[in-house]
């Protein structure tokens, strides 16, 4: 097990590693540094001095040295937009996203379980039918534009709940939450909805394949035979078996619903890390865009890492292919 | 086989990509491409899927002969007809917006066939692009072996491992707006979904009979690569580029409508949603809503024949 964890840990270094060449690359080398780190209202005077000052004329291995070190020790650069390190503006946006992709997840499993349970059980009566329909639509749906009409049916005609921002903020441990004052939570309905769409029809196909599937098992055929009531067949012995692949893919898919939320944060002028990457990218405050770039490979890599552990822990077949190699 | 057989394909196969099936010798004893024109046909939906993408298509090809107004002849617009809603009357009488006009006074539908043009211009190159690329590197790892299969097939992992969206928002933003750098982003995000099924696929077949044959025949290797090979692994690929069409317009419009696909001067279906997000907000919905209906038929109808595709193409699942 041991082995195996380190073993990812390395492979984990070594894509950071190679992510941040490209970076790098990206920048410096197919873009012109100077444009790309320097403001671009600067006078010539402050330009010769920041070139020397960022070490742009030294050669190119020379600044990649020079980047890395200073990666490490959390110096990315200004904003220029803001005029605070970069690092930190988006780790203080980051817990808005955060809370908006558990919130969205929250409602794929809440909803999706016991959709999926009902379509898996009954798979040809009408509300089955309708739930893989509508699954459907949720895979085919482009999410901005479902976003687009949460707003319209939701906030402009309806009037009832807010279309964006986060709503009024409660502290807890220092980080901002909105899900604490019934303000917060009308304006994290929208957002997490139109983010969690593609999820819930993830976890209804999902739940309803895996249903589908135990159903046939002998061990549910035993139960039912030992005469144990439909619920608890239902609600024991089949969704324990399911759960390893849901939790799996759930898992999988947070590092997609933090991605994701670039688009429903932008959408809904929700303030996180997404809105606040593209806001850059629209203002060419691109100390932020590196900052951002490096800060959400890492938490991809962490993610991923995160899940083929706790993926190994669940199931230990994974663990003894793996030794076997 | 040859003459009968190829009516009937060209009319399924009317997706640009699918075409090919109709080039692909038949290796089988059976006539397989009219087995599975008769599949594809048994499914309902799957037939209306391909009937409305052939309209879409035809819609889009023929947007200039077809639309009431050029959307982007700056004569032919009328500021004072802007903002008109869904079956309104342009000023001076003579015309009907059916789907009402946008800020400049542009009629939509005609925008949107239009628009049609470039999304589906875009999506279609991107896919073409993406597959000739996966299939290349593809065969390559395959046949290759050792040092350069692990090397490619550890990008493709690395690279499926994050979400596409991301990886290209990443390229934009190094790159910068314009078809061109779109279309690289979406090459860049989807050959590994073809390199990983071109590999897989061709690994089963060169253990086949008819491989070891070929070798034995002692045929120089482009010719059992691209005659013998290659045709049998476009099933699998087939299925696959054409969920990726519409991954693509949908990638395509999501970028385009955060601001970062497409510029001004290529208004695709994705620009036109963005283009009404602001007026969206004071009960002006038609502006975007019928530009996203466009793009979700657009979605829906190729999602549909490729479900029907890959049910049929699967060997699996053959009776």
């Amino acid at each position: 097990m041991l082995v195996y964890v380190l073993r990812r840990v390395m492979q984990s270094v070594v894509v950071l590693f190679v992510m941040s060449l490209l970076v790098f690359i990206g920048v410096y080398a197919i873009g012109n540094p100077v444009d790309i780190l320097i403001n671009p209202q600067a006078d010539q005077e402050d330009i010769a001095r920041a070139i020397k000052g960022l070490g742009l004329d030294k050669p190119l291995w020379e600044q990649y040295l020079v980047f890395l070190q200073r990666a490490m020790t959390g110096d990315l650069g200004k904003s220029f937009a803001f005029n605070v390190p970069a690092i930190q503006l988006i780790l203080e946006r980051m817990p808005a996203t955060i809370e908006l992709a558990t919130a969205a997840m929250l409602i794929a499993i809440a909803l999706g379980v016991p959709l999926g349970l009902w379509a898996g059980l009954k798979p040809n009566s009408l509300a089955g039918k309708t739930i893989m329909t509508g699954s459907i639509l949720g895979f085919s749906l482009p999410t901005f534009w479902v976003g687009l009409m949460l707003i319209m049916v939701f906030s402009v005609y309806l009037g009832w709940l807010p279309s964006n921002g986060r709503g009024p903020t409660t502290d807890v441990l220092g980080i901002p939450v909105s899900f604490l004052s019934w303000a917060g939570i009308k304006h994290l309905v929208l957002p997490a909805t139109n983010l969690a769409l593609f999820n819930l029809s993830l976890v209804i196909r999902l739940t309803r394949a895996g249903t589908r599937e135990a159903l046939l098992q002998d061990y549910v055929k035993f139960a039912r035979a030992k005469g144990l009531s439909n619920a608890r067949v239902v609600g024991v012995h089949v969704l324990k078996n399911i759960s390893i692949p849901i939790v799996t893919v759930i898992g999988l898919q947070f590092g997609a619903l933090i991605a994701f939320a670039i688009v429903t944060e932008t959408i809904f002028a929700w303030p996180g890390m997404g809105k606040l990457i593209i806001d850059s990218i629209n203002v060419l405050d691109r100390p932020v865009i590196v900052a951002y770039l490096l800060i959400i490979v890492t938490l991809f890599i962490v993610i991923n890492l995160a899940v083929d552990i706790l993926y190994s822990v669940l199931d230990p077949r994974v663990r003894l292919a793996d030794a076997r190699q | 086989m040859n003459p009968p057989g190829d009516t009937p394909a060209a009319s399924t196969e009317a997706a640009p990509l699918p075409a090919r099936t109709a080039e692909v010798p038949s290796v089988g004893e059976e006539p397989p491409l009219r087995r599975l024109v008769t599949e594809f046909a048994e499914s309902g939906l799957a037939l209306f899927g391909l009937a409305l993408f052939v309209l879409i298509l035809a819609a889009a090809v023929l947007a200039p002969v077809i639309s009431p107004q050029n959307p982007y002849d700056l004569a032919q617009l009328d500021i004072l007809d802007s903002r008109l809603e869904p079956g309104a009357r342009s000023e001076d009488g003579k015309r009907m917006y059916v789907l009402g006009t946008d800020d400049q006074g542009r009629d939509m539908l005609s925008a949107i066939f239009y628009g049609l043009r470039i999304s589906l211009g875009v999506g279609v190159t991107a896919t073409l692009g993406a597959l000739a690329l996966g299939l290349a590197l593809g065969l390559i790892a395959a046949f290759a072996g050792g040092r350069l299969e692990s090397l490619i097939m550890r990008i493709v992992d690395i690279q499926l491992s994050f979400p596409a969206i991301l990886i290209a928002l990443i390229l934009l933003a190094l790159l910068g707006q314009g078809v061109d750098k779109i279309i690289i982003a979406l090459v860049a995000v989807q050959w590994a979904y073809y390199a990983r099924t071109v590999r897989s696929a061709a690994l089963v077949e060169r253990s086949k009979e008819y491989i070891e044959a070929a070798t034995c025949l002692a045929l120089p290797p482009s010719r059992i690569v691209f005659r013998h090979l290659l045709p049998n692994c476009l099933p699998p690929l087939i299925v696959v580029a054409t969920v990726q069409v519409a991954a693509a317009i949908t990638l395509e419009a999501t970028l385009s409508f955060l601001g970062l696909g497409l510029p001004i001067t290529e208004p695709s279906l994705g620009l036109l949603i963005s283009n009404g997000f602001t007026y969206l907000l004071s009960g002006k919905y038609w502006i975007s809503f019928f530009p996203g209906v466009a793009l979700l038929l657009t979605i829906v109808s190729i999602n549909l024949v490729g479900d029907q595709l890959r049910d049929v193409l699967n060997p699996r699942l053959q009776r």
